[in-house]
């Protein structure tokens, strides 16, 4: 096997565009969604890295292969980081939930001010 | 392994461990996170003294062989910005205490000592990482501390702002995280000097896409136009001694990771071009931005993405000159904005907020506050005898130097970002500093002077002198500054004595 496995080149295509759909809803839930796809698709991608894959990384396979243990490790390290964050952007979201009773993302209100300022007030 | 290397991490690490355990005694915690600090700014001091001819210090971690194990190193610009970065820290920590102290803030500091040490462990590994995996981790690091230290205080705005902050953030952490798997699959290795020699080989078009990924995510990070959005929407709402820390050193780390995978990784020319336009447009944006705002905070927060651009127009220049000038703009940025800021949080601290609407003669008020505000500015605008003015005019020398269409562009686009900066100032100067106060200021002045916080105000005054100071003395000593810049900005250039000090003669 000298090509990674062609499934598994499709998942990550598909968990990336789907991870980047879902972060530019306006519903923050939604946005959190991405981001946790998107980390599946960043560690995939990881594992992509090595074409014997499959292959166990310590003790070796049926003629004593190896597969690289390196990726696995950063995937590991990975997952790790990517499930404190989104723990944090839960409980972030819920915060924001608390507040307003509602999850949208918000027009940028002093944008809006400014673009419908015509002269300033305090012109003194 | 040397001990010099790993105190930047460790250090602080341990502080953000005592101070977590010191969080009944808030007392013991400030001594302890200050002891921290001042362990990590004189160990940056040693560390630049024995790097200031270009020496390049290496750490194997465990005695592991580079490429295999994990690699620290400290070259001249390295060095330099670690300084940088942890006396700047020092300085706001101590202004945070003298805040505490006076309960002029709704900070909760038994959360802030410990986060606020990981953050400065994050920012130091960032700097000395030699691999692309350990770049990402300090990077992660810094980002968790920084989500946390955000929604301190918690308020609605606050909430909604962090939200921004934190999905932006993973989004280019994501993309890291996939450049470093294709940079592995390509290369089979994450040490960075390993990948610049393998990177020689590949084919160019795969080259030129990954430095774009690697241009983009930390593009993200440094708040590049039109990557920017982020930034004025975050930093102008968390607590000050947050912003200043952040605007000050967030972004600068960014621009230095740019800096060092474009020059070490990357054969610069492929993507040079692609720089140089965003460099011009990040300028310009930036500060056309800053002239509409009526916030303080607003407005030096979009004066801090246009001055990223001239940042990153020296690395599209890309000649020694330049990356010397890079250098130096940045130590000179990083102080200056961290005193802006901190000037910000002393203004909120007189009037209550820092709308321009409704502050007036702030230089009554407090002339020493107005004098705080003024030369920082200046510099910022560049101009002399600032540190901002000696920056800019390296950096306009070697654009000059290096000639053709878009050099000039550029220096014309610095230029003319310099004048707007300082239409920007003195629009902040006629409106908040000069005029008769509002009676309302005289008297949120006197509640001020006259209760139990004044010991912490003067502390915090005091904090924001030193910080003044230390920007002036950029000014002073930018002779030595500079020496040391080209000899970073060489060893940028040529990435060989980078290679041969992680992998060593027999390794390549």
């Amino acid at each position: 096997m000298t090509t990674p496995s062609l499934l598994l080149i499709i998942t990550v295509a598909v968990l990336y565009s789907s991870g980047f759909y879902l972060l530019l809803q306006r519903s923050l839930m939604r946005v959190v969604f991405g981001i946790l796809v998107l980390g599946h698709a960043a560690n995939l991608s990881l594992l992509l890295t090595d074409v014997a894959i499959t292959l166990p990384p310590l003790l070796g396979g049926p003629e004593g292969e190896l597969s690289d243990p390196l990726p696995h490790a950063m995937a590991l390290t990975a997952i790790v980081i990517t499930f404190g964050v989104t723990t944090f952007l839960l409980a972030l979201a819920y915060r924001v939930w608390l507040g307003d009773e509602n999850d949208e993302v918000p027009d940028d209100l002093e944008d809006r001010r400014i673009s419908s300022l015509t002269e300033p007030e305090d012109s003194s | 392994m040397n001990v010099l290397l790993a105190i930047p991490l460790i250090v602080p690490l341990l502080g953000a461990a005592v101070t977590l355990l010191l969080r009944r005694t808030p007392r013991s915690q400030q001594i302890a996170s200050v002891l921290t600090l001042s362990v990590v700014v004189v160990n940056a001091a040693v560390l630049l003294w024995q790097t200031r001819d270009g020496a390049i210090m290496v750490s194997q971690a465990g005695n592991w062989p580079a490429p295999l194990g994990i690699t620290l190193v400290a070259d001249p610009m390295a060095a330099l910005l670690v300084l940088t970065s942890s006396v700047v820290l020092l300085v706001v920590l101590l202004y945070a205490i003298g805040q505490d102290i006076g309960g002029l803030s709704r900070a909760t500091p038994q959360i802030f000592h410990p986060i606020y040490l990981v953050l400065t462990a994050g920012v130091c590994l960032s700097f000395i990482a030699g691999d692309l995996f350990n770049l990402f981790v300090g990077f992660e690091i810094m980002l968790t501390a920084s989500y946390a230290l955000i929604t301190q205080a918690p308020t609605r705005a606050r909430v909604r702002a962090s939200m921004i902050y934190t999905v932006v953030s993973l989004t280019s952490s994501i993309l890291f995280l996939t450049g470093i798997a294709l940079v592995y699959a390509l290369t089979g290795t994450v040490n960075m000097a390993d990948i610049s020699e393998k990177l020689g080989t590949a084919p160019p078009e795969l080259r030129m896409v990954l430095a774009l990924l690697f241009f983009v995510f930390f593009g993200i990070k440094a708040a590049i136009v039109p990557m920017h959005f982020w930034l004025p929407d975050s930093y102008p709402v968390a607590l000050t001694r947050i912003s200043a820390i952040f605007a000050a050193l967030l972004t600068k780390v960014a621009v230095y990771a740019i800096i060092r995978t474009q020059t070490l990784l990357f054969l610069r020319d492929d993507i040079s071009t692609v720089i140089m336009v965003v460099a011009i447009a990040t300028m310009i944006v930036g500060i056309l931005g800053a002239l509409v705002q009526d916030d303080i905070n607003r407005v030096m927060s979009f004066a801090l993405v246009s001055h990223i651009g001239f940042m990153i127009f020296g690395l599209a220049l890309g000649t020694a000159a330049a990356l010397a000038g890079v250098v130096f703009y940045l130590v000179h940025h990083i102080v200056v904005q961290a005193t802006l800021f901190m000037v910000n949080g002393l203004i909120r601290q007189y009037v209550g907020h820092t709308s321009l609407r409704a502050i007036r003669g702030l230089t009554t008020v407090s002339p020493v506050l107005a004098l705080f505000f003024f030369l920082p500015a200046l510099s910022l605008a560049g101009l002399p005898p600032m540190s901002g003015f000696i920056a800019k005019v390296a950096l306009f020398e070697a654009g000059v130097a290096s000639g053709g269409t878009l050099a000039w562009t550029g220096v014309a686009a610095g230029v003319l970002t310099s004048l707007l900066t300082l239409i920007a100032i003195f629009r902040i100067w006629t409106r908040a500093f000069w005029g008769t106060p509002r009676p309302d200021m005289v008297e949120a002045k006197k509640q001020l002077r006259s209760g139990s916080n004044l010991g912490g105000l003067h502390v915090m005054t005091a904090m924001t002198g030193v910080m003044v100071g230390v920007g002036l003395l950029v000014a002073v000593a930018a002779g030595p500054l500079i020496d040391v810049s080209m000899t970073a900005a060489e060893d940028l250039v040529d990435g060989r004595a980078y290679i041969t000090a992680v992998l060593g003669e027999e390794g390549r």
